[in-house]
């Protein structure tokens, strides 16, 4: 639970962020159709991020069964996106948006997303009781402000290894949410973009695999070059020293 | 189908009259000879007259048998006897000739001057590789020259130019140097597809393999010759005669010899003296930070002074050229290198190589020896030197293989997929093509000559639109349909994309070290030094002291792609680096090891620690008999050490442990972790797996049972990283992910990232789609060495032994010092970890 200008928050593993209060569930930076973008550059990426995506959402929409919905902003990955749409995952997202009070916050990759064609409704910004919904995070102070853009990232090192997950972060004033598309990348808290949005520290809230995981901001790690688990070639292939699972 | 024999004589100038040498050489080209007071060679004379009989072979010859000329020999008699050029009139390439490595093929070029310049032949040498400026290569595609020195990626980038038919029309021969290193790899998939195109261009091409001595020979000459399905389609066969047995020893070190570790620290006494009583010597070893290491000890012993040099692959290409001029005018004494040197060039007077650690595999050892004095006629010296006690016994097995000229078997391989979609783009980019007809030639390269049309198909379905079953992406295809079904390029800035991307060595991220002040920041940099992993530099804090180009440097920071660095007057390096090497130990050497093991006979040429070792280690536990598995558990330190001995390399053992912790954590036994390496695995639990055994909640032969490689198997798959490692470097190769757009380069981490998340898309929603049947493919003979542990699973069916004992055995301290290294650094530490592996060795060595 975390609480922001007084509204208490449950930040869910999936990167969904839910509002009890106001029985809303907000997702950010969705991406849909990131895939059909590069495809459309002549990058054939596989072309099941909008599905993977959507199939992630319909789950943790079962979870919380929230009366309104909204989609923090870069919720297709060019203004194009829309009309790209395989019938199958168009159904599926207008079922979504049928069944719940849907809002589409612009954002700077689509814009305004046009709701006579999938429903719900297109706003710039939103308020929700003191909290204001937003793409892009406003340099501080901005307080009640829920936003995405940015993609945060956090990286951990323990025994040795280095642990990199998608996060929220939050200074008790506002909060940046993490990216909840498929296809989409992170980019590491402690980058300066971040400096103009949080003044003072910050904290952090990692997704694990079931729970989400609260980290204070002194205990990440920048990214430097690699990700020593992620990224690994013959050459840099570790000794074989590995802790079990537990 | 034509034949040579092998030739048994040692010298030319014993031959009979019959088969002189004048009867195919031109008088100018035996003058040449004689003049030099050289005969030549049988074998020579073979390749020419096939050659000039436009027919392909192979030319298998030990190093300093004049293999490269013999290669040459045809053209250069062709190329001569062809009359002067009508004004107006361009020449066409005659003969293209690929090596490995971009310095073979500039080190190639230089040989071949000699015997042009000295006969005054009309005949343009060229090279061309990633080096070669923009407007020579441009240059080079108006105006050929008669011979073309050049890399597998280039001749893929020449064909894919939409000129390449007219560029190649007057072809006659392409000799492929060092083609043993070449073909067993994908690079040796994609210059198959390259020659299968070229016969194409050129039907009447002829091919010549030049080929250090390999197990099987079939499978090159098929490599060189259109397959037609059958067995028979085989390139002619010339075998050189075979030089003197090498000389090799192995170092009797009277120090004491390490239990594990790869740094042959105790040694470098003995190898300093080595390089003294020599005068020239080769160091070879197995990592670019061995290399630094070993470097650097050097010269701290080096009272004398004495030229030693270092030459690695992360070296600026203008350090690497100074030392190799430096050795070809023989001014150096000794020169520490990596695997940049192992092939065939030529260096100068090498009089003895020494190779320091495990050498891995037979054949690579003969390589490395074939360094030592390029006279034929005198035996190669070698000294072996072993940097911990397996090692030993590896070593010994290798030194009875080179005495007996043993090669390793290779694996067999098909032509890899993402390398045929690589292809397919590359013949799109330079002309539209019929599906039917490229997929004749691409069978008829033997890595392909099984492949499914089906396979074909889906290969190319890939290339047009990325070949996924929800087929989205029609109208944004690469290639298209024409009316007459031929397949072409959608735009023709995907061939300007291609060009970028060619070639199939994926690099780990690298970045270049930058000198600086001491807390110097970005921007006011000095001189490069070279180049480093990224995922070394990644580990490393500000103010970390590491080995580079034979200085001790010290961390200052990152910036952009630089890492930045400055001197400093500590000569101990905080962070050690230890990787042991990227080469498994062969398959050959493994048997050899394991066979030496078991039988105490074969101690006795052993040196008197390591015998004793083996001793004690019978007398406190049992050493396995070749094709047993020995399992030992023991108690220490309030878990249960569980360590095997497969000795099938380190990345099988990899697998093995991942897979034997699932499954122990499924029995109960709380596995909490492992440790791999080249010799045997170690596994802790919390529980005492040999008493659950005897208490019957498992037996060994279900924990090590074959069905591991299915459920267990695909379960850890799904999130391990190495197959994401592996599934990129696929998608790098057949295109899927780009390596460089124009304009912004795309850094290591960032392709990786993304491809990372294809990975998961894909493995859920197209598990069999092509990129995936590569990746699988890669794995299994990659990084997680599938084949080979299927065959130890097999090996040992039934045939495990387990030992219970109440502590550490003599065979398990090696593998259980390796726990923690990597953790290691600093003064405090070291001395801690010290001490506890005396501990180790005391208590295994007790008697009682």
């Amino acid at each position: 639970m975390i609480s922001i200008c007084g509204e208490r928050l449950v930040a869910d593993q999936s990167g969904a962020l839910h509002v009890p209060a106001h029985d809303t569930l907000i997702v950010s930076d969705l991406h849909l159709e990131k895939g059909s973008s590069y495809a459309r550059r002549g990058v054939a990426l596989p072309p099941y991020d909008t599905r993977a995506t959507l199939k992630l959402l319909a789950r943790v929409v079962r979870k919380y069964q929230p009366a309104r919905i909204v989609s923090l902003g870069d919720s297709f990955h060019d203004p194009e996106g829309p009309e790209r749409l395989s019938t199958v995952d168009r159904d599926t997202l207008k079922v979504l948006t049928g069944a719940h009070d849907w809002l589409w916050i612009a954002g700077n990759h689509e814009g305004l997303v046009d709701g006579n064609v999938l429903g719900g409704a297109a706003i710039e910004e939103a308020e929700l009781g003191s909290l204001i919904l937003r793409h892009e995070p406003r340099p501080a102070p901005a307080t009640g402000e829920i936003s995405g853009h940015l993609h945060p990232c956090g990286v951990v090192r323990q025994r040795g290894r280095r642990l990199r997950r998608r996060c929220f972060v939050s200074d008790g004033t506002r909060m940046v949410m993490p990216a909840f598309g498929a296809y989409t990348g992170g980019l590491n808290v402690l980058d300066q973009a971040f400096r103009p949005i949080f003044d003072a520290g910050f904290n952090t809230w990692l997704m694990g695999d079931n729970q989400v995981y609260p980290m204070p901001s002194s205990r990440l790690s920048p990214d430097e070059r690699d990700q020593r688990t992620g990224a690994n070639s013959a050459a840099k292939f570790p000794q074989g020293s590995r802790q079990a699972h537990r | 189908m034509w034949f040579v024999t092998p030739v048994m004589t040692a010298s030319a100038k014993n031959l009979p009259p019959e088969i002189a040498p004048a009867t195919v050489l031109p008088a100018q080209f035996a003058a040449w000879f004689a003049a030099r007071g050289w005969s030549p060679r049988p074998h020579q004379v073979a390749l020419a007259e096939a050659g000039l009989a436009g027919k392909s072979a192979l030319l298998i010859a030990p190093t300093g048998g004049g293999k490269t000329l013999a290669g040459f020999l045809p053209s250069l008699i062709e190329i001569s006897a062809r009359g002067v050029p009508k004004p107006g009139q361009v020449r066409k390439l005659h003969t293209l000739y690929i090596s490995p490595l971009k310095a073979l093929a500039v080190d190639v070029a230089r040989n071949l001057e000699a015997p042009i310049n000295d006969m005054g032949l009309d005949v343009r040498v060229e090279t061309r590789t990633g080096d070669t400026p923009q407007n020579r290569r441009q240059r080079q595609r108006r105006d050929p020259p008669d011979i073309l020195m050049t890399t597998p990626e280039q001749l893929a980038l020449l064909l894919s130019y939409e000129d390449s038919d007219r560029f190649f029309s007057g072809l006659k021969a392409v000799v492929l140097d060092e083609l043993h290193a070449l073909a067993p790899s994908k690079r040796g998939d994609l210059l198959a597809l390259g020659l299968a195109q070229l016969r194409r261009l050129a039907p009447e091409l002829r091919m010549t393999g030049l080929s250090a001595t390999v197990e099987n020979p079939d499978r090159l000459r098929r490599y060189l010759v259109l397959q037609d399905g059958t067995d028979e389609a085989l390139a002619g066969l010339v075998v050189g005669e075979g030089g003197v047995v090498p000389d090799v020893s192995i170092l009797d070190s009277q120090e004491r010899i390490p239990w594990s570790g790869h740094s042959a620290r105790h040694a470098m006494q003995e190898v300093y003296e080595a390089i003294g009583a020599n005068k020239m010597v080769l160091v070879f070893v197995n990592t670019r930070s061995q290399a630094e290491f070993v470097f650097q000890a050097l010269w701290h012993l080096n009272e004398d002074t004495l030229p030693i040099a270092l030459h690695h692959g992360s070296l600026a290409t203008e350090k690497r050229r100074k030392v190799e001029a430096a050795m070809a005018r023989g001014e150096l004494r000794a020169v520490v290198c990596t695997s940049t040197l192992d092939l065939g060039i030529d260096w100068g007077d090498v009089d003895l190589v020494i190779n320091i650690g495990a050498p891995k595999g037979a054949s690579r050892l003969l390589q490395r020896i074939g360094r030592a004095n390029h006279r034929l006629d005198d035996p190669s010296r070698a000294l072996l030197v072993p940097s911990n006690r397996f090692e030993v016994l590896e070593c010994e097995a290798a030194r009875e293989a080179a005495m007996t000229a043993t090669q390793d078997g290779d694996i067999e391989r098909d032509g890899a997929l993402d390398v045929l979609a690589q292809h397919i783009l590359c013949i799109a980019c330079a002309a539209p093509f019929n599906a039917g007809d490229l997929y004749r030639d691409v069978i008829s390269a033997s890595p392909y000559s099984t492949l499914s049309r089906e396979n074909f198909d889906k290969a190319v379905r890939f290339v047009a639109t990325g070949g996924y079953a929800l087929n989205s992406y029609d109208r944004f295809a690469r290639l298209r349909q024409t009316p007459e079904g031929l397949w072409r390029l959608a735009h023709p800035s995907i061939a300007q994309r291609f060009r970028m991307n060619v070639g199939t060595i994926v690099e780990a991220p690298m970045l270049k070290i930058r000198m600086v002040r001491s807390g110097g920041r970005k921007g006011r940099g000095g001189r490069v030094l070279g180049e480093i992993e990224e995922y070394f530099i990644e580990q490393l804090a500000p103010g970390d002291t590491f080995l580079f180009a034979g200085h001790v440097l010290r961390f200052e920071g990152i910036h952009e792609q630089e890492a930045l660095a400055s001197k400093t007057q500590d000569d101990t390096p905080a962070i050690p680096a230890y990787y042991g090497g990227k080469f498994p130990l062969s398959t050959y050497l493994a048997d050899r090891v394991r066979e030496m093991l078991s039988d105490p006979k074969n101690w006795t040429q052993l040196p008197a620690q390591v015998s004793e070792w083996l001793k004690i280690q019978q007398w406190r536990s049992v050493l396995p008999k070749p094709g047993e598995l020995l399992v030992e558990i023991f108690p220490r330190a309030d878990k249960f050490y569980m360590v095997m001995y497969p000795f099938e390399g380190r990345l099988a053992h990899q697998t093995l442990g991942m897979l034997l912790t699932r499954r122990l954590e499924r029995m109960g036994a709380r596995p909490m972790g492992f440790v791999a390496s080249e010799y045997a695995l170690a596994v802790w639990c919390l529980h005492d797996p040999g008493l659950m055994a005897e208490q019957g909640h498992f037996t060994f032969g279900d924990l090590f049972d074959e069905d591991m490689l299915g459920d267990d198997l695909e379960a850890w798959l799904a999130e391990s990283f190495l197959l994401k490692r592996t599934f990129r470097n696929c998608a790098v190769i057949a295109g899927l992910i780009e390596r460089r757009f124009p304009g912004h380069e795309k850094s290591g981490r960032q392709v990786t990232f993304s491809s990372d998340l294809i990975y998961d898309v894909l493995l859920e929603h197209e598990p069999d789609h092509l990129l995936m049947q590569a990746t699988w493919a890669d794995a299994s003979t990659g990084l997680l060495d599938l084949k080979r542990l299927a065959t130890l699973l097999a090996r040992v069916k039934n045939r495990i032994v387990v030992k219970r004992l109440d502590r550490v055995s003599p065979l398990a301290v090696p593998v259980m010092l390796e726990i923690g290294r990597e953790t290691v650094a600093g003064e405090a530490n070291e001395s801690l970890l010290a001490e506890a592996s005396e501990q180790l060795i005391d208590e295994a060595m007790r008697l009682i």
